[in-house]
């Protein structure tokens, strides 16, 4: 009935794109800005494929040398040194442990001392902050190369590796816990009469307690990764076992490892889960 | 009236029976932490005890870190503060090597991006197949892809440098493929998580006009996730600085070779520099970052 309603076929839209050109596409200076911005893109991504020197013929013979050792490593084998293996799972595991432990509990003073509620000086607080900031710039595998200088090889390293690198991260949630605290809980108990150390024994630790040992169970499934990794700096777990396997390039070792690396951290995962949902019920950690 | 029941509470066998219960309750609630409690404790002392961290050991250590970390600090003195880097004390003296290690953390940032890039183009390209509110018909691709996204993100990327420095030769090549792995894993189950999140009635709108599963994915998930897709490569990207920054360590390119060797060679006023450039870029970067990740998020609602 309508003439509009009838057939738009192929010539009629070629039609309208040759009247109005500018109701299909964007205009003009759109388009000539997102092809600067496309091109501006390929040539950094040119540059940089250039200056790290990947070439086809590089990528080729890299993915063959993968595809050999992904050969070498079937049917994973755990070697002559199983005890070993073992032994440096459970280092790592104990690793993260204490370290997770020990920078939770520094955290815990910390937090409340950067807490917006708690410390009113706005100055220190704010300095604390910032070296909570600039220690969390420093990856826990530069804190373990230092440590195995000045403690010598070993899980010691790695303890203390952990610990100074979780403090200021559990230090700066612990904080943000804390001033998310609920504040009439606190004013009921100042209200009864107690002292500033008590309204923050009764009143606010019963609130973040939970929220701090679910973030601390957290960090504990982190570290457990990472503690398996510390070794090859020297600091100790089955990280050194990994680097070693790898400069004899006895692949099936190497492969066993990774494995059991894999089910170490999907038990503790599920472990830490566990606990977690006993601490603060169903309800996910923030 | 209230006052004086306050007052006087009356002492009858109801307020008894509360009483009784209430430090029965308290009993057990005490019983059951102090076995936490205890169960903790053992743990703690078989972990010290694993990891080799004994009185001794620690008594031994602990006067060593606080000398090492002194021997890092530079020494400063403040009337030669901006003297040349000739001048012991100076901060030109410290940084004496500025440019070479500016340099270094100019590399270590391009392969960040570039590994950051690479990852979250894979992840985009296997994020949708992971995706179970689109993968409905073929619950074997999806459980294949998702199983893969875990493999590639629950390897350390240390551990695929050590492993691709042999396949690729020492090199930044080896540090970006192994970085771009892990983010593909990383980045890939997140994104999964958001096309899981999307709006499904646009797809139905494209697949009831006739389009196929790649239109209905082109045209009604991509716009709705891209914003959220941006967002979590700019997170990726300043974690992956960070493991750029050590990936060096292995062999693997960055400025986290330069450390390994100055942190080796007891090169001690060079660690401390290095480090703080570190820091400096890492927070400059988070910096960015973040406010380019607020207005992305802030665009995307409309």
């Amino acid at each position: 009935m309508t003439p509009g309603l009838s057939a738009i076929d192929a010539s009629a839209v070629a039609a309208a794109r040759a009247r109005v050109p500018a109701a299909f596409g964007a205009p003009p200076g759109r388009q000539a800005r997102t092809a600067i911005l496309w091109l501006a893109f390929l040539a950094w991504l040119g540059a940089l494929l250039w200056w790290f020197d990947v070439s086809p013929v590089r990528i080729w013979n890299g993915i063959g040398g993968v595809l050999t050792i992904l050969r070498l490593m079937v049917p994973p084998s755990p070697g002559e040194h199983l005890d070993d293996i073992l032994k440096g799972l459970g280092e790592s595991v104990a690793m993260a442990f204490l370290g997770t432990v020990m920078a939770a509990l520094v955290a815990v003073p910390l937090g409340f001392l950067g807490a917006r509620n708690v410390a009113t000086n706005a100055l220190f607080r704010f300095s604390l902050r910032r070296v909570f900031d600039g220690f969390r710039g420093v990856d826990q595998l530069i804190w373990a190369l230092a440590y195995v200088r000045a403690v010598g090889l070993g899980p010691l390293a790695g303890v203390l590796a952990i610990f100074t690198a979780d403090i200021a991260v559990l230090a700066k949630l612990y904080a943000e816990a804390i001033e998310n605290a609920e504040k009439r809980q606190t004013e009921a108990v100042e209200a009864a009469g107690a002292r500033r150390v008590l309204v923050m024994r009764f009143g606010l630790l019963p609130q973040v307690l939970p929220v701090m040992l679910a973030q601390a169970l957290y960090f504990f499934e982190s570290n457990t990764r990472s503690a398996a990794i510390l070794g090859i700096v020297g600091a100790g777990g089955i990280g050194l076992q990994i680097a070693e396997r790898i400069r004899i390039r006895a692949w099936d070792e190497v492969a066993f490892i990774i494995i059991l690396i894999l089910l170490m951290v999907a038990a503790i995962d599920l472990l830490s889960a566990r606990i977690r949902h006993r601490l603060i019920g169903a309800r996910p950690a923030p | 009236m209230t006052t004086a029941a306050l007052a006087a509470p009356p002492a009858g066998p109801a307020v008894g029976r509360v009483l009784d219960a209430w430090s029965a309750q308290r009993r057990a609630r005490r019983t059951a932490t102090a076995g936490y409690g205890a169960v903790c404790l053992a743990a703690l002392l078989v972990a010290a005890w694993a990891s080799d961290v004994r009185p001794a050991t620690l008594a031994a250590g602990i006067p060593r870190i606080g000398e090492y970390f002194w021997l890092i600090l530079p020494t400063l003195r403040w009337e030669a503060l901006f003297a040349g880097p000739k001048v012991e004390g100076s901060l030109a003296f410290w940084m004496y090597r500025l440019d070479a290690w500016a340099w270094l953390m100019f590399e270590t940032s391009q392969m960040a991006a570039l590994a950051t890039l690479m990852g979250a183009a894979a992840a985009f390209v296997l994020c949708f197949p992971a995706s179970r509110n689109l993968m409905q018909g073929a619950p074997v691709t999806f459980s294949v892809v998702r199983r893969f996204l875990e493999l590639f993100r629950t390897v350390p990327d240390l551990v695929y440098a050590l492993i691709l420095v042999w396949a690729f030769g020492v090199g930044p090549l080896a540090g970006i493929l192994a970085i771009a792995l892990h983010t593909t894993g990383a980045l890939g189950k997140l994104f999964a998580e958001v096309v899981e999140n999307a709006d499904l009635r646009p797809l139905d709108g494209v697949r009831a006009s006739g389009g196929s599963w790649l239109h209905g994915v082109r045209f009604a998930i991509v716009p709705q996730v891209l914003p959220n897709f941006l967002s979590y490569a700019l997170l990726r990207f300043e974690i992956n600085l960070r493991g750029a920054s050590v990936i060096g360590f292995v062999g693997a390119g960055g400025i986290g070779q330069e450390l390994y060797t100055v942190i080796s060679f007891n090169y001690y006023e060079e660690v401390s520099a290095i480090v703080l450039l570190i820091i400096l870029a890492v927070s400059a970067i988070d910096l960015v970052s973040e406010r380019i990740r607020h207005r992305i998020i802030a665009g995307a609602r409309p």
